[in-house]
């Protein structure tokens, strides 16, 4: 069914340098979040801490009534049997092909006999569509499918909570739209907890119910989805319009001078905010609200157009 | 300013305060089963295939040395008859252990370091840790054991390869006879003396193991931050087993008195 993920005044530097402080912010049992933020604002780091690979200053992550944070060690790698974990650039181990890869939980943490864990890799490789590659080594195969293989092994234990280090950095622009396509029917079928950190403004604003934006060391804004595209926030705005205009440069934000030059400019107008992408299979995911709910809730109105199907940015749906 | 010389100061005490509680945890770790058998044995097998050769090119020229140093003193104190046992003693005491810390940390540590420092990096280590796997129990204790395995092998082989050549140029070079040079052995020798070989062959490959591990696993900062881990281990190594291998030989030339003729 998925499980909540509870992070409180979360703070992490590394050394001297302060890499965000203060996050605070619900991860919802069973949603598919997505965390924005520009290169080297610590979204890989972030993810890291969450499942206890790295040991925040401050503060606490609170799953199933268990700190992470401050755990034993051994609790941990209990804990840890919830997470599926997709890593940056699939960290598949170089030494086994990609059949052993996606086997190897299965061999650790299950009694499953080896005709049984056949059944099991044969699936999730043909989920990602690699049918066909298992003898390959890592190093033999593409970025791309690296990554795809790596998201088959986070599948392999049936996780609660599953989380992506930028799945679609280096696929191209349709392995893109298929990717979000599984990422949202995974989640209609297996109900988990789904984060996803990514650069990609199309997966952010189709994909996800709820946004979050890592900005300037801190946790910018986290909320519904049509909230943020919604928002005239300048950070926010920037960012999921990727503008220039706006608080960040190129380098991390722009200095007075800049934006005292950028005040008079007239802000481009929202864009219309696109329809959530959809289940292949029709059916709507336990978490799906309907489309503007939000934003009617809350007396928002949203850009002109939005909510139009023919509005909608992807492909996949 | 006070704080930033202490921190200086300080900085190396607590390098080697998290390098010991590594290798604490690194003996924890050999005890948790199950024992990672398979990997046991291919780690061994890989750190003898990349040694042995260079270990015998480092041998036979060793001991080569020593029996034309030893010879050439020994001569010029009219006391031939005690050359073999002089080079027994140089060779298996001090030579075969030094050639092996030499080979162990230059070839075998830094081929782990390299290869953890790679795993680090593509994040195989965080991976293994995501699935429950503690990659200390199923990576490091293995390459420790497999070290130290073959830090003995090797220990036995210089020993053996150092005499050889020393009898070769003894009896070939400097005119001695291959039965004085025999007899001799164990004039000054003693058992002990193989004993302490031995132990400090293991030390030494405990010590290049885990500091090659630890360098390894904490390599950062992409493909160069392994190429410093690698260059880094190989230094601390060295270091470390000079100034074991001193320590070692003090107590042991305390402990055990030596023979006389
Ligand atoms: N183990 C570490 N030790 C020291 N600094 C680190 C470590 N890991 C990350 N950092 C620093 O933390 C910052 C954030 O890194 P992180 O990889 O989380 O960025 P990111 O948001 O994932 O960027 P990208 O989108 O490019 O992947 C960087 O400045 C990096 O140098
Ligand atoms: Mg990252």
């Amino acid at each position: 069914m998925g499980v909540e993920i509870k992070v409180e005044h979360l703070t992490k530097s590394f050394g001297k340098q302060l890499i965000w402080g203060d996050v605070t912010l619900t991860i919802p049992a069973g949603e598919i979040c997505v965390m924005l933020g520009p290169s080297g604002t610590g979204k890989s780091v972030f993810l890291k801490t969450l499942i206890g690979l790295l040991k925040p200053d401050r503060g606490s992550v609170i799953i199933e009534g268990t700190d992470i944070a401050s755990c034993p060690e051994r609790e941990l790698y209990e804990i840890r049997k919830l997470f599926g974990v997709l890593f940056q650039d699939g960290a598949m181990f170089g030494s086994m092909n990609l059949y052993d890869n996606i086997a190897f939980p299965l061999r650790e943490h299950t009694k499953k006999s080896e005709s049984e864990v056949r059944d099991v890799v044969m699936e999730k490789l043909d989920l990602v569509g690699l049918l066909g590659t298992e003898d390959k080594l890592p190093g033999e195969i593409s970025g791309g499918m690296r990554k795809r293989a790596g998201l088959a092994r986070a599948l392999v234990l049936d996780p609660e909570i599953v989380l992506f280090d930028e799945p679609d950095s280096g696929l191209d622009p349709v392995r893109t739209s298929f990717l979000n396509q599984l990422i949202v029917d995974l989640n209609a079928q297996i109900d988990a907890t789904f984060l996803i950190v990514t650069h990609d403004i199309n997966t952010a604003r189709t994909v996800p119910d709820n946004i979050g934006l890592l900005y300037h060391k801190h946790l910018a804004m986290f909320g519904p989805r049509e909230m943020l595209l919604s928002s005239e926030e300048p950070v926010v705005r920037q960012f999921l319009n990727a503008q220039k205009v706006g608080p960040i440069g190129m380098s991390e934000e722009k200095d007075a001078d800049e934006l005292a030059a950028e005040s008079d400019q007239e802000l481009p107008a929202l864009p219309p905010i696109p329809m959530q992408l959809e289940p292949s299979n029709g059916i709507p995911r336990r978490s799906q609200r309907e489309p503007g709910a939000w934003c009617r809730d809350n007396g928002v109105t949203p850009p002109p157009g939005s909510f139009d199907d023919n509005m909608s940015m992807t492909t996949g749906a | 300013m006070s704080s930033l010389t202490s921190a200086r100061f300080l900085k190396p005490v607590g390098a080697a305060g998290t390098l010991f509680a590594f290798a604490l945890d690194v003996g924890r770790a050999l005890f948790r089963r199950p024992f990672q058998t398979r990997e046991f044995i291919q780690q061994a097998w890989f750190v003898a295939s990349v040694t042995i050769v260079p270990t015998a090119l480092v041998a036979i020229p060793f001991g080569a040395v020593i029996a034309l140093q030893v010879g050439g003193l020994i001569r010029q104190f009219g006391a031939q008859s005690f050359t073999g046992s002089a080079s027994v003693l140089a060779v298996v005491q001090q030579a075969a252990p030094i050639a092996t810390a030499l080979l162990i940390a230059g070839a075998g540590g830094s081929a782990i370091a390299a290869d953890l420092g790679a795993r680090k990096i593509r994040e195989e280590l965080d991976a293994m840790m995501v699935l429950g796997i503690d990659p200390i129990q199923r990576l490091v204790v293995p390459r420790v054991l497999g070290c130290m395995l073959v830090a003995v092998f090797l220990n036995g082989m210089v020993s053996v390869v150092g005499v050889a050549g020393g009898y070769v140029f003894n009896v070939g070079l400097q005119g001695g006879t291959p039965g004085a040079y025999i007899a001799s052995f164990t004039a000054l020798a003693q058992l002990p003396d193989l004993w302490v070989g031995l132990v400090k062959a293991l030390i030494f490959g405990l010590i290049a193991a885990i500091v090659a591990a630890y360098k390894g696993i904490n390599a950062g900062g992409g493909p160069k931050g392994v190429g410093d881990a690698v260059n880094e281990s190989v230094v601390i190594t060295f270091v470390l087993l000079f100034i074991v291998n001193f320590i070692i030989s003090a107590i042991y030339l305390q402990v055990i008195p030596p023979k006389t003729g």
